[in-house]
């Protein structure tokens, strides 16, 4: 899922500082499990910024509204009706989400309230980590299902680098070394003749490198 | 409006198990203490969210506070560290926003901490009027730079 972060209250009150009629619009979906921006999240957002402007005695009123998801026009067709009656639309949603209702609604100002941090997993309630940088051209039949691109903090194709000591990165010690993870995992499978294997370098076009992407199914499309 | 004629609106949110119970004994030992709680009684504090903490604030308390069991004596083995971590959140949030984090606050006591819910009413009364009233209702923020 991808996994985002609230803004600060400031950085957040500053954006919204113009404006007294807001719909903050929480999104149902990653953002929803990763706590950052679902229903829950627009609520406590909601009360927090009622108070702050209260008690500097400019009230503004805000409609919480959440949708399904924010990454497709069906569900964002849903607050059509509602959007007229406000200044600016608050979302909660990933930058994926906040950047298509603003698409859909180009009257109105869409500011983002969370930070998109990353695709990842939930360890444990409460701790996510990132697991995929989306590169576009999956490895991890090569590497036993760890991704070196994500897990190795200087995405190396062969590694481990000599940064690595006792499983840890050299960035961060709380970082396990990701090419440590993949021996370990190949070690485990049986594999390791795979680590013998040269990964040569990495087409990166079909990552950002190759500029903004797109699929298109064709037997999808009506 | 002074100190002494300033009456606080304190929501203390008690777990069914000790505070609430503790309130009970308060007023069987008759025990005095001030009139400006009022109890929103909960089958555990592991109930309470960030959420209802806000909402209180929102609808004009002065302070707010959650009551649980004593650490390691939760009726649900941990709802009260977990109660503990959503006022933390909260109390940074309200800091974040210059409302004042130190209007609300979490407590532990057993229900037969009679007294000591009977003293932490008092506290927290105490602790309110020295704070003023809620900024929403013509208190100062922290943002006025007052030194609270």
């Amino acid at each position: 899922m991808i996994v985002g972060e609230r803004k600060p209250m400031e950085e957040i009150e500053a954006m919204i500082e113009p404006f007294d009629k807001i719909i903050v619009l929480g999104c149902r979906e990653c953002v929803t499990v990763c706590s950052a921006g679902g229903e829950k999240e627009v609520g406590i957002l909601s009360a927090a910024l009622r108070l702050s402007r209260k008690q500097n005695g400019r009230e503004i009123e805000i409609k919480e509204f959440s949708l399904e998801r924010q990454c497709d026009h069906e569900y964002i067709e849903q607050i059509r009706s509602m959007v007229p009656n406000y200044q600016a639309i608050l979302s909660m949603a990933c930058g994926a989400g906040v950047q298509f209702v603003a698409e859909s609604y180009p009257e109105i100002p869409v500011l983002p309230a969370i930070n998109t941090t990353f695709i990842g997993v939930t360890e444990e309630q409460g701790y996510w980590t990132e697991r995929c940088q989306a590169c576009g051209n999956c490895i991890l039949h090569l590497t036993g299902g760890i991704c070196p691109i994500a897990r190795c903090s200087k995405s190396l194709l062969n590694g481990p680098c000599g940064g690595s000591s006792d499983g840890k990165c050299e960035v961060n010690k709380e970082i396990v070394c990701g090419w440590q993870l993949i021996i370990d995992r190949l070690k485990s499978l049986g594999q390791l003749e795979r680590y013998e294997e040269y990964i040569p370098i990495k087409d990166w076009s079909t990552s950002r490198d190759g500029g903004p992407r797109k699929v298109v199914r064709e037997d999808l499309r009506l | 409006m002074s100190e002494d004629d300033f009456e606080p609106k304190i929501v203390a949110f008690c777990c069914h198990y000790c505070a609430y119970t503790a309130a009970d004994l308060a007023g069987s030992m008759r025990l005095q203490y001030p009139p400006n709680i009022r109890i929103i009684r909960l089958p555990c504090t592991g109930k309470v969210d960030v959420l209802h903490l806000l909402r209180a604030f929102e609808d004009g308390a002065d302070g707010v506070y959650v009551a649980g069991c004593m650490e390691g004596d939760c009726h649900f083995i941990n709802g009260n560290f977990r109660a503990k971590k959503r006022v933390q959140y909260a109390k940074k949030l309200l800091d974040e926003i210059g409302f004042g984090g130190e209007r609300l606050e979490m407590f532990n006591m057993s229900a037969a901490m009679g007294t000591r819910f009977a003293e932490v009413a008092k506290e927290m009364v105490e602790r309110i009027k020295k704070l003023g009233p809620s900024p929403i209702r013509g208190g100062k923020t922290k943002k006025d730079g007052d030194a609270l």
